[in-house]
C-alpha cells in the first residue's frame, strides 16, 4: 500500500505576530515547526504501517529550500520518503496555485492508495488545499477524519462535525484530511534522526514536473492577500452588581451616556 | 560544533523532556518510583542507545548526541538520566571489550530493553582507591568462583547483570591483578543489599551486590585477565562526558528555575528581576553555565574525532559538578523560603546536584587526572 502524506512547514504561530504596516507575518527569529494537523496525517499512514506489512509513506510539501529540514523530521518519526517541491516559481502561490502543483507531483508519483493531509495549515487557515487536490485528482474526498479505520480496501471514516460525526465508507484511492482528535503524533527516535540525515530527499521544481508554468506562483494566484492586522483587543466588560432593577438602572444610564440609545 | 542532525536531536529531548519527564519529576522524587510507562516511552525514543552500535541494536551515534541526550534529561529531571546508562557505565565495558557473544547478547539486550546492566567497582573499603578491593576471582575449570562486595551500585537492585571487577590474582601489586566479568544477577549466590536511602536522584535505585561463591562461566570473562583496571579507566574516562551532561543539564534547569522566579516573584514593589543584584547574579551564573557547556561538547567534540579526550573529560566533569551546586545554591537562594519547601523544583535540583561530584569519580580524583595529564605520570 502506498500512502502519501502532503505536509506544510509553517512558522510558530504561537509565536508569531504581523507587522501592522506591511501587513505581513514577521517571520524573523521564528522557529519553523511541522504544521500540527499534518503531524495528525502523517500519524495515521505511521498506525497504517505498524499495522500492515508493505505499506510505503512518502511525504510531499511545497517550499523553500529549508523545507527538506520538516520533511527529515517527518522521516525521523517513520515515513520512508520525502519529495520537496521547490522552485521560485512555485512562490507567492495561494491554494489553488498550491494545490495545482501538488496534485502535479502526485501524478508523477502516480501509484497511491490513501492521501492523508492535515485539515488547514495554521498559517493560513484555509483548509483549501486538500479538497483542491482530490478535486484536481479527480477522487474522492473526506475532511476533518476524527476516527479512521481500515479493512483491505475499505475505509471507514468519522467526519467531524460541529455537534456530532458523521461515518462514511470509502473506497482508495482516497483523500483524508485529519483534526487533531484523530491521534498523538509520535516523537521521532533517534535512530531516525540519523536516518534521515543519511537520506537524499528529492527536490523538484516546475521542470520535473507536469504542469503548465502559467497556474503556478503569484501570478496564477487567484487570491489576492487586501490586508492581514492583528484585531484590536476588546476593552475588558464590566460586570454590573445588584438587584436587577439596579442592574437595569445601571446599564440604560450607561448606554445613554454612549448615546447607544 | 553541531551539525543538523544533533540540532533535531536536541528539539526531540527538549520537547520529550518537557512533556513526558517533567510532569513526574516530583512524583518520581517523592515515591523513589520511576514509572515503567515512561521508561518505556525512553526505550521507544531509543534514548538509552545512542551510542550503541546499530549491530547491536543501537542508534550508533556518536558522544555529542549523548552530551545532548544527558544534558536535556537532567534538565528537567537528573535522576532519569540513570536510564540512560546503557550508553555509558553500563554499556561502555561491553562496547570497548566485549567479545562478539558478549555484545550479540548483553548490549543488545539493553538496546531492545530487555535488559538492565549495571557496573561494579565500588566496594565499603574501596572508592576513589580503586586498587584496594577485595572482591576475587578464582578459577575452578570452566569458572571463576566470585566473593565480595560492591557497594553504591546504579540500578543494582532492578539489574540483569553487571560488570564486576574483582582480583584474579590477589599476590599483583596495585591494580594489575584486577579483572571484569559479566556477571548474572540470576546466578546462585547473588544478592543485593537494601535500597539505599539517598539525598538526591531518588529514582535512581542503588545497593549493595553480595557475591558468595557465585560460579561465573569462563566465557563472561571481560577482555583478559589482568585487564580490569584498564576497562575500568576507560569506561569511566567516556563516562566522565555523560555525568558532567548531567550536571550541565541540572544547572541549565536550576537557572531556567531562576530566570523565572525572579521575573515573578514581586518584593519592594517590583519583580526580583529588576534588581541590580538579581540581573549580575543571573549574568555570572549564566556566563559560568556557557563556560561549563564549551567543556562539555569540546571533550565530546574531541572524543567524536579521535582526538586524546582524556584531560578535557576530566576539566569537565570537575567544572560542571561543582557549576551544578553553585548554581542550583544560588537559584534556591532566589526563591527564598520558597526554595526550602518541596512545592517547588529547585528544591529537588539542589539535591540532586550534589551526586554530580562525586559520583563517577570525585571532584577531587578529577584533578588528580587533570595535573596527572599535566605533570605526566611518575
Amino acid at each position: 500500500m502506498n500512502i502519501l502524506v502532503c505536509a506544510k512547514q509553517v512558522p510558530n504561530t504561537n509565536e508569531v505576530k504581523i507587522d501592522p504596516i506591511k501587513g505581513t507575518l514577521i517571520r524573523d527569529g521564528i522557529e519553523s515547526i511541522l504544521n500540527p494537523d499534518d503531524a495528525n496525517a502523517l500519524e495515521e499512514a505511521l498506525k497504517i504501517k505498524d499495522r500492515y506489512k508493505d505499506v510505503k509513506i512518502t511525504v510531499i510539501t511545497m517550499g523553500p529550500p529549508q523545507a527538506n529540514e520538516m520533511l527529515r523530521e517527518c522521516i525521523a518519526m517513520g515515513a520512508d520518503d520525502a519529495v520537496l517541491l521547490s522552485d521560485r516559481a512555485f512562490g507567492g502561490a495561494d491554494t489553488w496555485a498550491t494545490s495545482n502543483t501538488i496534485s502535479a507531483a502526485i501524478k508523477k508519483i502516480g501509484n497511491y492508495d490513501i492521501i492523508f493531509a492535515g485539515r488547514q495549515a495554521i498559517d493560513g487557515d484555509t483548509a483549501q488545499v486538500g479538497p483542491q487536490i482530490a478535486e484536481r485528482l479527480n477522487i474522492p474526498q473526506v475532511t476533518y477524519v476524527q476516527n479512521f479505520e481500515i479493512n483491505e480496501d475499505e475505509i471507514k471514516v468519522q467526519r467531524q462535525l460541529e455537534n456530532g460525526y458523521e461515518i462514511i465508507k470509502v473506497k482508495t484511492p482516497v483523500l483524508l484530511t485529519t483534526v487533531k482528535e484523530l491521534n498523538k503524533p509520535r516523537y521521532m527516535n533517534v535512530k531516525r534522526i540519523y536516518d534521515a540525515y543519511k537520506k537524499e530527499i528529492p527536490v523538484w521544481s516546475a521542470n520535473d514536473i507536469s504542469v503548465d508554468k502559467d497556474t503556478i506562483g503569484l501570478k496564477a494566484s487567484p487570491t489576492k492577500v487586501f490586508r492581514s492586522f492583528t484585531p484590536e483587543p476588546k476593552g475588558k466588560g464590566v460586570m454590573l452588581e445588584g438587584s436587577s432593577k439596579e442592574k437595569i438602572i445601571a446599564l440604560m444610564s450607561d448606554l445613554k451616556q454612549k448615546h447607544i440609545i | 560544533m553541531f551539525e543538523k542532525k544533533h540540532e533535531m536531536l536536541r528539539k526531540l529531548v527538549r520537547e520529550f523532556a518537557v512533556n513526558e519527564i517533567a510532569p513526574y519529576a516530583q512524583e518520581i522524587d517523592q515515591t523513589g518510583k520511576y514509572p515503567e510507562e515512561l521508561r518505556k516511552k525512553i526505550v521507544e525514543c531509543k534514548f538509552h542507545c545512542v551510542t550503541i552500535p546499530e549491530e547491536y541494536g543501537g542508534c550508533g551515534g556518536d558522544t555529542t548526541s549523548l552530551a545532548i541526550v544527558a544534558e536535556e534529561i537532567a534538565r528537567v529531571d537528573a535522576t532519569s538520566c540513570s536510564e540512560i546508562m546503557p550508553n555509558s557505565l553500563s554499556g561502555s565495558p561491553l562496547m570497548l571489550f566485549g567479545n562478539e557473544a558478549q555484545k550479540q547478547k548483553y548490549l543488545r539486550g539493553m538496546a531492545e530493553g530487555t535488559m538492565v546492566g549495571a557496573f561494579g567497582i565500588t566496594e565499603p573499603g574501596a572508592g576513589s582507591d580503586t586498587a584496594a578491593i577485595t572482591t576475587t576471582a578464582e578459577k575452578d575449570g570452566d569458572y571463576y568462583i566470585l566473593n565480595g562486595r560492591k557497594c553504591f551500585i546504579s540500578n543494582g537492585p532492578n539489574c540483569d547483570f553487571i560488570t564486576i571487577f574483582a582480583k584474579t590474582d590477589t599476590k599483583a601489586k596495585g591494580v594489575s591483578g584486577i579483572s571484569a566479568f559479566i556477571v548474572e544477577s540470576k546466578l546462585e549466590g547473588f544478592s543485593r543489599g537494601k535500597i539505599e536511602d539517598k539525598l538526591g536522584i531518588r529514582g535512581s535505585k542503588t545497593c549493595d551486590i553480595v557475591l558468595e561463591n557465585v560460579r561465573v562461566p569462563k566465557e563472561n570473562l571481560l577482555g583478559k585477565e589482568g585487564q580490569g583496571f584498564k576497562i575500568c579507566m576507560a569506561t569511566l574516562d567516556s563516562g566522565r562526558i555523560a555525568v558532567a551532561s548531567q550536571g550541565l543539564g541540572i544547572a541549565q534547569g536550576a537557572l531556567d528555575e531562576a530566570v523565572k522566579y525572579t521575573q515573578e516573584r514581586i518584593q519592594f514593589g517590583k519583580p526580583l528581576s529588576k534588581l541590580q543584584n538579581t540581573q549580575f547574579e543571573i549574568a555570572d551564573m549564566a556566563t559560568k553555565l556557557q563556560c561549563g557547556r564549551l567543556l562539555v561538547y569540546d571533550a565530546a567534540n574531541r572524543k567524536d574525532t579521535g582526538q586524546p579526550y582524556t584531560k578535557e573529560a576530566a576539566m569537565a566533569k570537575y567544572y560542571c559538578g561543582d557549576l551544578c551546586n553553585d548554581i542550583a545554591y544560588r537559584s534556591l537562594q532566589f526563591h527564598g523560603g520558597y526554595g526550602f519547601i518541596k512545592d517547588y523544583p529547585i528544591e529537588r535540583m539542589y539535591r540532586d546536584a550534589r551526586i554530580v561530584s562525586i559520583y563517577e569519580g570525585t571532584s577531587e580524583i578529577q584533578k588528580v587526572v587533570i595535573s596527572g595529564m599535566i605533570f605526566g605520570k611518575k
